[in-house]
């Protein structure tokens, strides 16, 4: 099955993004479906191969998926990596996307959890009348 | 599956290279990434891991130019192909719109070929994606061996155990010289696009 996004579904999708997570102190967040496409990124991603990372954190999702089976689960929702200066939460979008969002040290997770799950839940029906 | 982004009339295509371990799947990657120029590929990404077996998958972004106003975007992976790591090939092959399949002309892989392309099938029917209508092109890799006293494979023995069915198209190759190469890239490339098209227009 293919995915094609109109120009309306995209605008929508990125005003969601910057409203929520970007003005929440966001340094760059990122829309990637489960094959590891880029659908959405925004923010400031000097220096920053987001295709690479997209098609990287889609196998990263896969892959504790499996994990989330072996100890009886059928998926994890959300993933967070914890670097020095920035750290990356990813967050399940419906069954075939994901979001990504890199936040420096300065930005609590708490704030970044409660706004993505709004995300989530907003980008959602923009998805789902797309496919 | 691919994505289309029509704000930036962009097309976005997964193309998988499977086989058996050790056939040349990386290397054919890393042929193309080191040939092409910088304005056409992005970076080569290969998960680190010990020793020269691929046990995730390498990826490779192409932008291989427009037709008519769409701009077309590859992205080549390649699975490990050792059998236990049946897991980690489905996950990569998740979403497939193309697949080039790098059959080894050594002799004593003859059996491991045949089993691959049985996986192949196995793993896309579980994704319900008939081998048979997913773009798919063969390469009989390792071809420059031929003449040397390693034992190989005739073309039309590998065709018989591979091909005799599927009738696809097949390029013989020597990823490490880069023979072949493209001529598998190009054709795989073609047919996806294709075949991706072709889905778009009967939506």
């Amino acid at each position: 099955m293919d995915l094609v996004l109109s120009k309306e579904a995209i605008n929508s999708i990125i005003s969601i993004i910057d409203e929520d997570l970007l003005r929440a102190g966001a340094d760059c967040v990122l829309l990637v479906d489960r094959s590891g496409n880029l659908i959405v990124n925004r923010g400031d991603p000097a220096n920053l191969d987001v295709v690479a990372l997209a098609a990287l954190s889609a196998a990263n999702f896969g892959a504790t998926a499996e994990i989330a089976k072996l100890i009886g689960e059928d998926d994890f929702t959300l993933l967070f990596h914890k670097g020095k200066n920035e750290n990356i939460h990813f967050t399940k979008v419906g069954k075939g996307f994901i979001l990504l969002t890199l936040f420096g040290k300065d930005v609590s997770l708490g704030v970044i959890r409660l706004k993505t799950a709004k995300v989530t839940e907003d980008l959602l029906p923009v998805l789902a009348g797309e496919q | 599956m691919s994505f289309i982004d029509l704000s930036k009339n962009e097309v976005q295509c997964k193309i998988v290279y499977y086989g058996p371990g050790r056939g040349g799947k990386t290397t054919n990657l890393l042929y193309i990434h080191q040939a092409m120029s910088e304005a056409v590929r992005g970076k080569m990404v290969t998960i680190d891991t010990k020793g020269d077996r691929t046990l995730f998958f390498d990826f490779l972004p192409l932008a291989l130019g427009k037709i008519q106003n769409l701009s077309i975007k590859i992205q080549l992976y390649t699975v490990p192909g050792q059998v236990m790591y049946n897991a980690t090939r489905k996950l990569v092959l998740k979403g497939v719109d193309g697949v080039v399949f790098v059959a080894d002309s050594l002799k004593v892989q003859k059996e491991k070929n045949v089993e691959s392309l049985d996986n192949l099938k196995q793993n896309l029917g579980d994704d319900t994606i008939d081998i048979g209508e997913i773009p798919l092109v063969m390469q009989y890799n390792k071809r420059d061996l031929s003449g040397s006293n390693i034992p190989i494979l005739s073309v039309e023995e590998m065709e018989r155990d591979l091909n005799n069915d599927l009738k696809v198209p097949w390029f013989p190759g020597s990823a490490l010289k880069g023979d072949g190469v493209f001529e598998t890239l190009r054709e795989i490339s073609k047919r996806t696009v294709k075949h991706v098209s072709r889905r778009l227009l009967s939506r």
